[in-house]
């Protein structure tokens, strides 16, 4: 039991379409369900989870419906977002009720609870727990059955630098083991160090998927635009449309400033301090005007 | 298919969340005020039949029964799926009526430990069971709990109000409505209980509005199917993400 497949599915809450009729695989390995927030990705891994109907298309696992099937979860381990978590009860507590719910016992809770290095705050009460600390033991809870496939909803919100790269180490294990491991992200960084392959969801829909590179390309390639200040606009403008680099150029006498389009982001950002100097023009301002994650990923649906 | 009626791990997380959360503070004040109410009485009335009628027909079978079965009915499961920590339960394959079942188990047992044990120490607190009135009061508190516990662990499950819809369900329409309505009280966990009552207590001590065949029936079959229908919707229960 390895592959989930989404076929074809959408999923709207009243007259809001969260999920707008996507199909993907999501095989053995890590793969990263990137997209801004709000895109409908915990929409998506709660119908790959089976705590969400699918308004049209369906979710399997390796043929198997997900959704009304309390079987599926021999195989599929969770890591929710949301933080509660039977607070009353100490971490042991609680990763070994969750392991008794799967018929397992305490050597299992206690090897998960070893795996996520949560041993040494094991007895305490969960409502004493920091954000990592919750993460780590949802995490065992999610690992008692050894499940062969792992889905997470923003698994690296709220640690610390070392607790993340920790939880990335084990992922990759688990990637490496054969098990498919799925984890959202809305930060592009955690996805590219961690995913080889990934899935990009905008407003709803599958924008992209396949190789991290390949789409990591895709998005630094794509035209840049900038807002730049110089003490001479119009020399500079002159000197930069003369490069392939440079698609278009617009002075804009409201702003005093020029809005440069670049297409080669590597060449241009070498480009434009070079032709400043030369000419003797003195850089005030160069701002990227729309380097935001969102207006990365516009480009990526449209592309 | 079959299924086992009891989890012993669901029956834990339910009883401990239950009494761990800071509502449980009624299912003790409840009962203490009751017992206190009885030693008040019986110290300044003496032991009287009709003070013992009033004070467990009134009181402690209207009243505390049906909030401590809203406490304990939507207490063990409204509060996990609210948070969203019942998704730990759910991504289990442990069968939706072993879940259902075992939650119900565990609210009826709080229910009479917190409402029918109260009533029949307060039954001979108050005229030492003369009349066989305590363990008839306390025998309705007992159905009435099975009952109430089903019926508001059916309102945990299907809305995030349940406390709110328990609480009118118990105090408006039983007390308030039953009163006026003559309908109301067929449909009134309280009155199918004060039948079991009519038939335990001695002859004429205690009246109900509805005949003993009826009240066993319903007794028996509004639980059922209301867990039933319970386990049905928490198969399908959607948890809501962040989004």
């Amino acid at each position: 039991m390895t592959t989930l497949h989404l076929d074809n599915v959408s999923r709207w809450f009243g007259n809001v379409v969260a999920v707008n009729d996507i199909s993907m695989s999501v095989g053995p390995g890590v793969t990263g369900l990137l997209g801004p927030n709000g895109a409908g990705k915990s929409t998506l891994i709660n119908m790959m989870g089976g705590f969400l109907a699918p308004s049209t298309g369906t979710v399997t696992l390796d043929g198997t419906a997900v959704w009304r099937n309390e079987a599926v979860y021999r195989h599929i381990g969770i890591v929710p977002e949301r933080e509660a978590m039977y607070d009353f009860l100490t971490g042991r507590e609680f990763v070994r009720a969750n392991a008794e719910l799967h018929g397992l016992g305490d050597t299992e809770a206690q090897r998960a609870l070893a795996t996520v290095e949560m041993e040494y705050a094991q007895d305490r009460k969960i409502s004493t727990y920091s954000k990592g600390m919750r993460q780590r033991v949802k995490m065992a809870s999610a690992l008692v059955h050894e499940p062969s496939v792992l889905l997470l909803d923003e698994p690296f919100n709220g640690m610390d630098p070392r607790q993340r790269m920790q939880l990335m180490d084990l992922l990759r294990t688990m990637g490496d083991e054969g098990r498919t491991v799925l984890f959202s992200s809305h930060i592009l960084e955690e996805v590219e160090q961690l995913a080889a392959h990934i899935e990009v969801v905008v407003a709803g829909r599958h924008a992209a998927s396949g190789d991290f590179r390949k789409i990591r390309r895709l998005m630094t390639d794509r035209p840049h635009r900038y807002l730049v200040r110089s003490s001479d606009d119009r020399a500079l403008a002159a000197a930069l449309i003369a490069d392939p680099s440079t698609t278009g150029i617009e002075v804009d006498l409201k702003e005093g400033a020029l809005r440069i389009q670049a297409v080669d982001f590597g060449r241009f950002t070498e480009l434009l301090p070079r032709v400043a100097r030369a000419h003797g023009i003195r850089l005030l301002t160069v701002s990227p005007s729309d380097e935001s994650l969102e207006s990365v990923f516009s480009y990526l649906v449209a592309a | 298919m079959s299924y086992a009626i009891y989890h012993p791990t669901v029956a834990r997380l339910t009883y401990r969340g239950l009494l761990g959360r800071r509502r449980a503070a009624i299912l003790f004040a409840l009962p203490a005020l009751l017992l206190v109410l009885c030693v008040a009485v019986r110290m300044l009335t003496g032991a009287d039949d009709d003070t013992a009628r009033t004070v467990l027909g009134g009181f402690a079978v209207a009243t505390m029964v049906p909030l401590i079965g809203v406490i304990a009915g939507t207490g063990a499961i409204g509060p996990e799926i609210d948070d969203g920590s019942v998704v730990y339960l759910l991504s289990k394959p442990v069968p939706r009526p072993t879940v259902i079942v075992t939650k119900l188990l565990v609210a009826i047992g709080v229910s009479v430990t917190f409402s029918a044990l109260p009533t029949l120490m307060a039954g001979f607190l108050l005229n030492g069971n003369s009349q066989n009135l305590a363990v008839a009061y306390a025998l309705a508190a007992a159905v009435a709990s099975v009952a109430y516990s089903a019926v508001f662990l059916l309102l945990g499950t299907v809305t995030r109000h349940a406390v709110i819809a328990g609480l009118v369900y118990a105090l408006v329409w039983e007390s308030l409505l039953g009163g006026l309505i003559s309908g109301a009280r067929t449909l009134s966990v309280k009155e199918w209980a004060l039948a079991v009552a009519e038939r335990t207590a001695a002859d004429g001590a205690v009246s109900a509005q509805v005949g003993l065949p009826l009240a066993v029936t319903l007794l028996v079959v509004v639980p059922a199917a209301a867990t039933w229908y319970a386990a049905r919707r928490l198969r399908a229960l959607t948890v809501a993400g962040e989004e």
